[in-house]
């Protein structure tokens, strides 16, 4: 009874945790969820897909707030704002600085190695400059997560809403717990409070927000 | 004479009672008939799911959703959507990019109805370590890994579900032909015709099969009540079940991705049409290093790991 007691309580522990772990995992999707998503213009080389709009810092963007009017400083240095950011940016450090990827007149925009001005909400243009094979294989859909339908409308993930742009290696999770071991298995009547619960709900709630704001 | 007579007498008796016996025998067999509970009688001669005409089928989906009500209190939508022309599916899984998180295994258990008591996963991960022998026999494989957090250094990870053979073992060996592959290469099992024999289990070499070893129990909150005849509707103890790629998702016209595919956090899944040669599964499989699980033993998965780096 004791034993049962304890398992009860073990599997109630580990759905909260679990439960945590997912809340945790996507740290950007609470701020996409308000936002309306954007459809990709027509690029012949693309399939058509929707990608949501790009996980921006609140109080942070538009740039322009801050930055109109500041004289543009490509010095590498210490940040006094921005500090975390100065600070954990890893993102091949050595060779590159913000005004590399971030356009020095306007910081609302983007810019290219060509010059070319781009906006955040097509920011993989950036990043395949230099993860060439990687874009092809994201245009394609083969690398990132995409969801939708096999045969019909699919929601690409613009490479931010994984990888951070300052320090862009995919952050560890943690994982959901391990199948139960056989001996699990016992002759008792569970009543529906005891049923252990899944540590993932609805998938269509949880994934599917982006399309559900279209 | 008399004596004789006598003993014809008493055997005469004797037969009538195993005759009343078995009136009354036949008799409680029949009670169901006119009852409430016919559908007891109509679920016993319930004929194999692919030879029912239309109306057929509509009356078995009637009965069980009636049957389903009945025992969960809610009310479940019984699809029994055919296959779509020119559609083989298959998988892809990077294995450069699985971390190990098992989001996709009750992802899985959610989307398609698993027992969570007996504890059931259509989905296991296995953990290798770097640089050990793995791909022929997973001996050294670990499902009970449990960190801190994924990924973990010097290991890798590879998810394991129905592998969808073109030449399935388990389909060969069923002796009441309660599995089968359907036309668009999905292997499908049949609740009410499984009898528990778990042939099919002993015949995959993937393990991809489980056993209802007890009633399943699902919180009623947590049901999923979209489900499809031949995939996640609620089974019963007593029976096979496995990775269907999600049947009740993918069949659709636009049909959805598999639940697994979708919670990905790092979309190493992928799902598409083999024949189709502008799907990813298509591109994945002239483009990158593939593989296929135990390929020497002929069964053909249309799963196919492969590495996108
Ligand atoms: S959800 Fe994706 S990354 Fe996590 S274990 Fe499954 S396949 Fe691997």
């Amino acid at each position: 009874m004791t034993y049962a007691r304890r398992l009860v309580l073990l599997i109630g522990l580990c759905v909260l945790f679990a439960t945590l772990a997912v809340n945790n995992a996507y740290p950007g999707e609470e701020q996409e969820q308000t936002a309306a998503t954007t459809r990709r213009k027509a690029d012949p080389d693309m399939p058509k897909y929707v990608v949501p709009p790009p996980p921006l810092s609140e109080g942070i963007f538009p740039c322009s707030q801050c930055h109109e009017g500041m004289e543009p400083n490509p010095t590498r240095r210490e940040l006094t704002f921005h500090t975390e950011i100065s600070k954990g940016f890893n993102h091949a450090k050595e060779q590159r600085w913000c005004l590399d990827c971030h356009n020095p007149d306007d910081r609302d925009k983007l810019r290219l190695a060509s010059g070319k001005l781009i906006s955040f909400e097509e920011s993989e243009y950036l990043c395949g400059q230099c993860h060439g094979t990687i874009f092809r294989d994201w245009k394609v859909g083969v690398h990132g997560k995409r969801t939708g339908y096999w045969n019909g409308r699919k929601v690409y993930r613009l490479c931010v809403h994984c990888h951070y742009p300052h320090w862009p290696k995919f952050q560890p999770l943690k994982p959901l717990p391990p199948p139960l071991k056989p001996d699990h298995i016992k002759y008792r009547k569970l009543s529906d409070d005891e049923i252990p619960r899944n540590p993932i709900g609805d998938i269509s709630e949880t994934v599917y927000k982006y399309e559900k704001r279209r | 004479m008399k004596r004789e007579d006598k003993k014809t007498e008493s055997r005469f008796f004797s037969r009538r009672d195993v005759l009343k016996g078995a009136f009354y025998g036949l008799a409680s067999l029949a009670i169901p008939i006119g009852s409430a509970d016919a559908s007891v009688w109509d679920a016993f001669f319930q004929k194999h799911f692919r030879e029912m005409n239309k109306d057929e089928v509509g009356a078995v989906i009637d009965r069980l959703e009636k049957e389903y009500y009945k025992k969960f209190g809610k009310k479940f939508d019984i699809k029994t959507t055919e296959a779509i022309p020119g559609t083989l599916f298959g998988y892809g899984l990077d294995l450069s990019r699985c971390i190990g998180c098992r989001r996709c295994v009750y992802a899985c258990v959610r989307e398609n109805n698993q027992s969570r008591d007996p504890q059931i996963h259509w989905i296991t991960v296995l953990r290798f370590k770097q640089g050990k022998k793995w791909v022929n026999d997973l001996e050294e494989a670990e499902k009970y890994y449990y960190p801190g957090e994924v990924p973990e250094e010097g290991y890798f990870y590879m998810p394991v579900q129905c592998q969808q053979c073109e030449n399935p073992p388990c389909v060969k060996v069923c002796p009441t032909q309660a599995t089968w592959k359907e036309p668009d290469g999905i292997v499908v099992v049949d609740y009410n015709w499984c009898i528990g024999c778990r042939y099919c289990m002993a015949a995959c070499p993937y393990g991809a099969r489980r056993f209802n070893w007890g009633e399943p129990r699902i919180a009623r909150e947590e049901l999923n009540t979209n489900v499809h005849y031949l995939g996640n509707r609620p089974r019963y103890k007593g029976v096979v079940e496995k990775c269907t790629f999600c049947i009740q998702r993918t069949r659709g016209n636009p049909g959805r991705y598999p639940a697994c595919v979708e919670i990905c956090p790092v979309g190493a899944r992928k799902f598409g049409n083999l024949l189709d040669p502008k799907s990813e599964i298509r591109y994945i499989i002239e483009n990158k290093r593939v593989f296929r699980l135990k390929e020497d033993l002929n069964t053909q998965p249309k799963f196919f790991y492969f590495f996108a780096t």
